[in-house]
Parts: C-alpha cells; structure tokens; sequence
C-alpha cells in the first residue's frame, strides 16, 4: 500500500486481448442501429416502419410502441423516453431502433423509417429559458426537496446566503464568464451486447459507470424484474462521466428479447458525441468584495447552467456549482445563485469535475483581477485567504479533517519555472505549432496561477455506499487465496489496482483474484464517479477483507461474506437558505494548486503552453504512478477546455460531431508536468486516501487561462479562448 | 466479395462487402478487434497498423484495398507469449489507463523506432501526434517511448 503497482489489465490490453465492449460478440448475433431525431425540437406527427421492416437483413423495428414497460427512464429523474413518444427535444434523441444482420443493412433500414415532424421552436438560449413554454409539462425535478422555483423550465436553483451579502469592501471587481460546452470525448464509442437469457430476462454486456444503477434503470422499461436483468461490466475506454447515464443499454436489451438474438450495438463518433451527456455550459457573474489588504469580505456569485433536454444528473451539479463557487477561501459574507434551466441544446450532466470547474474558471479569474487592483502577488492573495480546517465555508458547513490548501499553493507556487526559450526554434516549438508563419516576434510570455477545490464522494445526504465480497479459503499447500467480488468500474482510472492492494494487503497474501464486475452476485458498489470510488472500494473491501479473515482464523475452511461500507453521513442544504441542516453536506473535500507557463503569439492569436507545475491534495497516494497518471490526464482535459474543445451548436444543431472538427490535445499540445503529491491523510477515509481525478480538471482550465491573460493582456471571459479574442479581435 | 491477404504472417480470407474498411474487416471478419474503432475517419489512430510496412490508420483503408497484401496489428507483436519491447514499455511505464489508444499507440511507436531509434522529444510528441489519448495527457506514454528506445540502444 503506498508503493506503485503495475496494472492488473496493462498486459491484456499492450497485446489488444483486452475486451472493450465494441470487441464483443456472441454466435448468430445481430447489430443493432439507433434512429434519432434530425431536430432541435419537434412534434412526431407519423412514424413508419413498414418499409425499414422489409429491408433486407432486418429482424426488427422498434417504437415506443414495444417498450414492454416504463416508457421513460433517466439517472435521477425518468424524464427521458427510451423512444421519442411524441415529441423530440434534442438533436440526437432516440426514435427508433432496428436489428439486422450486418450494421449497414441496419443503417440502411433505418433510413427508410418514415418520421413526420412537426418543427416546433427550440429553446436554445438557457438565459430566456425561463420566460419560453415549458419543455416538460409537468417538472420532472418537483417535489424532491429543492427550492421551489416556479419559473419554467428551471431543472434546479439553488440560493445559499451566508453572513450579511450586502456587506461592501474598500474595494470590489466585478466580472462575466462564460465556458462553452465540453465533451467527455473517450475514445472508446458507446457499445455493448445484450443477450437474451432464453427465459425472458437478459444480459448486458457494456461499458459503463454504475452498473447497478443500470439495472435499476434498465428493468423496469423492459417490464422486468432486477434479478432478470443482469448488467456485466466489458472493458471501458474512457468514462469521464459520460457513461454515467444510459446509451445503448435499455434498445440492446429492447431487440435482444423481440429477436432472440443477441444483439450488439456500437455508436459511430458521429453518434457519440449524441449518444451521452456534456459538461454544462455556463454563464457567470461575480462580484468580489474585499479590504485593501487583500482580505475577502463577501462574494456575490449568479451562475446558469445549460441542462439541455433532459435532468440526467443536473440537480448536483448546480449544487456543486453553488458550493464551490467562492473556490477555496474564506469568505464570511456571500450570496450565491446557482440555476439549470432545461432547453433543447444537447442534454448535459456529469464530467470530471461536476459543476466546480465552471466556478473555478470564474472565481480565479476574479482572483487575478483582485490581485492587479490591490496590486498585491496573485499566489500571496491566495495565500492570505485561503480556507484551513476550522474555518466555515458558504453553506455553514465547518471544514473538518484534510484540507491542506495553503500547503498546495505554496509547493505549487516553490516549483521551479522553466526558462523563457530563445528565438529561433524549430517550428513545432512555436504558438500553434509549425502552423505558426512567423519569426516569433509576437511571442509573449505569461505565468499563471489557480486554485481550486471540490468534495469527494456523493453529496447532500445521500446514502453513498459500496459493497464488496470476500471468499477466503485455504489452498491445498495450507496458503491464504481469495476471490473478491466488486460492482465497482474500472474505467481507466485504476480501480481494479486499489481492490487488489487493499485486499493483498489486509489478508495478508498476493494469492488475490478480482471477479469480473457484475450485477450478479454482489452488491452496488455506487459509480465510478465523484472521485469516490478510492475511497468507497477500499471502505468495502477493508471490511470484508477484515471480517472474513476472522472468520477463517475462528476455524472456518471457507468463508464467503459480503460487507457494505457507508461513509459518513451528509445531510441536505436547507432549500431556502442553501445551509448545512447537519454538520456538512459534504464528507470531504480536495484541493488543488496549479502554475502555468504559456506563450502567446499576439499577432496571430496561437498559443503554446509550455510547462505546466501543480501540487494536488491526495490524502495518501495508495499507487503513487496512477495517481501521476490521473494528475497529467485530468489537467490535459482542462487544458483542452481552455484552448480548443467546444461543441458547437447553431440553434440546438451540434456542427462539429467528429474528431476533425472537435478538437482534444493532443502528443503536440500537452506541456510536461511537475506534479507534486501533497499527503495529508484524510482521518475519515479508510488509508487516509482521497480520490485524485478531478481536482487537476478542475483547475487547469483557470490556470491556463490565467496564463494566457499574463501573456496577452487581455481580459479573456470565455473559455476555450479563440485566437481573434488573443490577437484582440474579439 | 472475398479479399485474401496476409495478416500477422498468416494467410486469411475475409467475405467483406464494398464499402467495409480493412479495421472492420480485421476486427468482425478475422477475428482480430486489438485495432481500435474510435473515430473512423482517421483522426484518433486507434486503428493504427502496418500495411507493407507503412504506418496506415485501418478506417481508411478499403478491406479491399489489402488483398494481396501484408497487414501486422497489434496482435501480430508479442511473439510466442513474450511481449514486444515496446509493449513491455507501455506496461512498465504507466503508459496505459483505459488502453484503447494503446494498439494504436504501439503500432505507432514500433514504427517510429523503427524509423528513429533514438528520437529526441519533439520527435516523440510529432510522431505521436496523430495518435489520440483521452485519459493520460501523454507523459507517461513519452515515458514508455523513451524506455523503449533506451532498451533498443
């Protein structure tokens, strides 16, 4: 525990035996093809299937019509049909569904579906959301405990109000951010195989999240029982959220069981960028009061958040958004709104960082722009605000246990800079790469610095648990050997690794197989989310692990238990004032601190991020490289939201779905990284060990951004940052 | 339409039809899914393999195009169940998480040592630039190139 351990999968997947669930395949199996709505928003007048039905190859054609039971579903709220009923309310929304042979002849069939809409007028701006008609009738998230919002198309608001907001500072900024809509971008497409059990139930093969969540979700809409749906984990390629809710889960199973066949389905790139949740857009406004020493005396924060079509899990994300929208500081006197509005842009939900990355691309902005009106260091401001155990944060909550922020912005703020490159050099070195036509002469260089922070594990009282179990048993030469039982994902992130530590560990023996993840045969182990899953599965598997060796010493030959591991209890926000009603809702939070260096060319707009410095709250580093892997791989998606990912959308219509025109960084793109491990154990978590994902999301996007300001001048309240607003054309 | 072609030093014959690419050739036809299906349309080079030698993404080759000719994927690397020095590489290093850039990246990596048996860093980051990796923000793969460069020399 503590040392790096080689993965448990790195050899099957180096020599390409590794399993991704778009490489399944069953005998005598049929491909699976989704039709989806060409429109924004749209009134379903006729749909035919009688010519798609007679296409060669073609077992089935699948309506609303067949769904045997629930005909909606979603992850928190079922507002979501399995197929469009009557009406579409975003690009991409699923209508019908069609199994053949080969998956052209399936594609081809459902071109000849005949679907007549009716093209009503989209809700595509989310700030006149609330004054447009209702996209549901009735809404689907009343009633759940959240501040009663009577305006339209509101998914959530939530107010917290803390101290006295109207308390003035000797001085204030003010400012107006805005982040674009960010795709998970995974490599690996939704996929999946279904495969009917003979007796009428199923089993789903599929790269997700939360596999008991799935079946729960799953069942009732094929008008099943739980047990009679079994959900099996295939390998994952990539996750970042965007598995959290349902793909292809529910029309596999739908034409598994009308066809008798197994069926697989594997989403083109084109139809992934439809086929799952985003990153919310957001707009923020932000109001920092302070005295003239630097000191935060109260912060006003609105933030709206785009939900698009349907809730998935937005509800959380405007809390989140709301609790770490003053980032790690105190501040004694805050108002802060945050609200979701549904419209017919792409539906939104979680990505890394769930709602504290739109707050931190904000409050550091608003940090730097402080830092310049006192003319106090930016790290020194931070310094002097910076929050500490003891101190209250907006909600009431009292931070207690691990939270070392100063800790990270002063090692964050020690690393040594590299030194400003000389000109000439070889044109890959330039801002924008060998694109780049000129001599450098517009080469600005810039240093940039962000703070940031969120919570670890599920939020607000829920019941956030993980189960895990345990068969022990002595082999033939007298030795210990176990088998564990785990629903947890291992989606990239190394999951799989901390089981087997944790259990190695605790029994005391390398003689430790992990069972693949399924919804047989063990509990829910909650997602793979949340950076909770560190956490939980070392919660779980340390208690069966422990109980299950007791046994066997108490003269047992075999034992096999299950345990389930709860972490300590949160309570809701008081949906008026936006209050802790219990001591937090939150178990716990991490934080992170990031320098950045960065060129400008401020004649052609290009940039180049040149070294990138960060220290990062882990708790304990359980696997010290993995943990590495997730800092380097979590900033290169902030990095991205800065410079170049945004889906683009005119009226609703998403205009660049492929990987040509949506852009990732890339081997050219990623700076080197001097990632510092900040170990502070958390006493609440088994090993003192906090997740690691996000917090490098989180920040990166502001600290590169802060950066690019340093070098340019410019002010640059969007993100990704365009090359016009750079060269100050914008 | 029948192609017939050799793949991993074996003679194989695939029934594809006219618009099949050789990856959905490799990975429905033949058996072989270590390339990877990201982005069809050879922007990610998941699919990445060696036909004749070249460095090509598979998406956009017709399985057609290949009759006759020499296909190595990544499964065609570790010989009789000792990893490829580059494979050992990415292992070691921490160069994979989720891995489905990784055949891809092997592929990629195996011809870029091939070519350049000892690159520089800028070398490493352009001949990897046409590789896509979501999860890892590419150090530890630049690790893995340079491990397995240095193991060559």
């Amino acid at each position: 525990m503590g040392e790096t351990v080689r993965r448990a999968d790195a050899v099957p997947k180096v020599t390409g035996e590794f399993a991704y669930a778009s490489d399944l395949h069953a005998e005598g199996m049929l491909w699976g093809h989704t039709l989806r709505s060409p429109h924004t928003h749209a009134r379903i007048v006729e749909l035919d299937i009688s010519q798609a039905l007679a296409m060669p190859g073609v077992h089935a054609v699948l309506t609303h019509a067949d769904v045997p039971g629930k005909k909606t579903y979603g992850l928190d709220f079922d507002d979501q049909p399995v197929l469009a009923i009557d009406r579409v309310r975003y690009l991409g929304e699923p209508v019908a569904l069609v199994a053949a042979e080969h998956p052209e002849q399936a594609r081809r069939a459902a071109e000849r579906i005949r679907v007549e809409y009716e093209p009503l007028e989209p809700v595509v701006d989310a700030e006149r959301a609330t004054q447009q008609e209702p996209l549901h009738a009735e809404n689907p998230t009343a009633g759940h405990g959240f501040r009663d919002d009577p305006r339209p198309n509101v998914v959530r608001s939530i107010v917290i109000r803390h101290g006295d907001p109207d308390t003035e500072g000797e001085v204030s900024v003010s400012g107006v951010y805005e982040l674009g809509l960010q795709d998970q971008a995974f490599l690996g497409p939704e996929s999946g195989l279904a495969v009917p059990d003979g007796e009428g139930g199923v089993d789903v093969y599929v790269a997700t999240q939360w596999i008991h969540v799935d079946r729960d979700q799953v069942a009732p809409c094929l008008g099943l029982e739980p047990e009679q749906v079994r959900i099996h984990l295939s390998g994952v390629g990539g996750a970042f959220g965007g598995r959290e809710d349902l793909s292809m889960q529910i029309h596999g199973a739908l034409l598994a069981l009308h066809t008798s066949r197994p069926v697989k389905i594997v989403y083109s790139r084109e139809e992934s960028f439809v086929g799952h949740v985003h990153r919310h857009p957001a707009k923020i406004w932000a109001e920092h009061r302070a005295t003239k020493a630097g000191r935060l005396v109260c912060v006003r924060v609105r933030i709206l958040l785009d939900g698009g079509a349907y809730a998935s899990s937005s509800t959380a994300v405007t809390a989140n958004a709301a609790c770490f929208a003053c980032g790690p500081y105190r501040v004694d006197n805050a108002l802060i709104e945050s609200t979701c509005v549904y419209t017919n842009n792409p539906p939104c939900g979680a990505m890394r960082g769930f709602g504290a990355v739109q707050g931190c691309f904000a409050h550091e902005a608003q940090m730097d722009k402080l830092a310049a009106e006192l003319g106090i260091d930016p790290v020194e401001l931070r310094m002097l605000n910076a929050l500490e155990p003891g101190d209250t944060l907006p909600t009431g909550q009292r931070v207690t246990g691990s939270f070392p922020v100063a800790e990270v912005i002063r090692r964050a703020a020690e690393l040594p800079v590299p030194e400003a490159e000389e000109l000439p050099r070889d044109p890959i070195r330039l801002p924008g790469g060998a694109g780049n036509t000129t001599r450098g002469q517009g080469i600005r260089r810039g240093v940039g610095f962000a703070v940031g922070f969120k919570n670890v594990c599920y939020s607000e009282g829920f019941d956030d648990a993980c189960s895990a179990g345990v068969r022990l048993w002595r082999d033939a030469g007298g030795e210990l050997a176990a088998e564990v039982r785990c629903a947890a994902a291992e989606v990239g992130q190394g999951v799989n690794d901390v089981i087997l530590q944790v259990a190695r560990t605790e029994l005391g023996t390398e003689n430790v197989a992990l069972a693949p993840a399924s919804s047989r045969g063990v509990g829910s182990s909650g997602s793979a989310s949340a950076s909770r899953l560190t956490w939980m599965a070392a919660g779980a598997v340390r208690l069966a692990c422990g109980d299950a060796l007791a046994e066997l010493e108490a003269g047992r030959a075999e034992v096999d238990l299950e345990r389930t591991y709860h972490h300590p209890r949160t309570t809701p926000l008081d949906p008026e004032t936006g209050q802790v009603t219990g001591e937090k809702a939150h178990v716990a939070f991490v934080c992170a601190a990031m320098r950045v260096v960065a060129e400008v060319d401020v004649e052609l707009g290009l940039t180049r991020v040149v070294w990138i410095g960060t220290a990062q709250d882990v708790g304990r580093a359980l696997n010290p490289r993995a943990v590495h892997g997730q800092i380097e791989g979590g900033i290169a998606q902030g990095l991205g939201l800065a410079l170049m990912e945004e889906i683009q959308t005119r009226d609703g219509l998403i205009t660049n779905a492929s990987f040509t025109d949506y852009l990732i960084p890339t081997a050219l793109d990623m700076p080197p990284v001097d990632a510092e491990l900040v170990e502070v154990e958390e006493p609440d978590a088994p090993y003192g060990a906090k997740g690691v994902g996000e917090p490098p999301t989180v920040v990166s996007t502001a600290a590169v951004v802060s950066a690019l300001r340093a070098a340019s001048g410019r002010e640059l309240t969007r993100v990704p940052v365009r090359p016009d607003e750079l060269a100050g054309l914008g | 339409m029948k192609v017939s072609l050799t793949v991993n030093g074996e003679r194989r014959e695939a029934d594809v039809w006219e618009g099949e690419s050789l990856l959905f050739a490799l990975r429905e036809g033949l058996g072989l899914p270590g390339s990877k299906n990201a982005c069809e349309q050879g922007e990610c080079g998941s699919c990445s393999v060696l036909l004749d030698g070249a460095l090509v993404c598979s998406c956009l080759v017709l399985a057609a195009q290949a009759e006759g000719h020499d296909v190595v994927t990544v499964e065609g690397f570790a010989e009789d169940g000792r990893l490829h020095p580059v494979q050992e590489a990415f292992a070691e290093a921490g160069a994979v998480q989720c891995g489905f850039c990784t055949p891809g990246l092997i592929v990629a990596t195996a011809d870029l040592l091939a070519r350049n048996p000892a690159p520089g860093d800028d070398e490493i980051r352009e001949a990897l630039a046409g590789n896509l990796c979501r999860c890892t923000g590419y150090a530890k793969i630049f690790d893995a190139v340079r491990l397995a460069a240095a193991r060559r020399a």
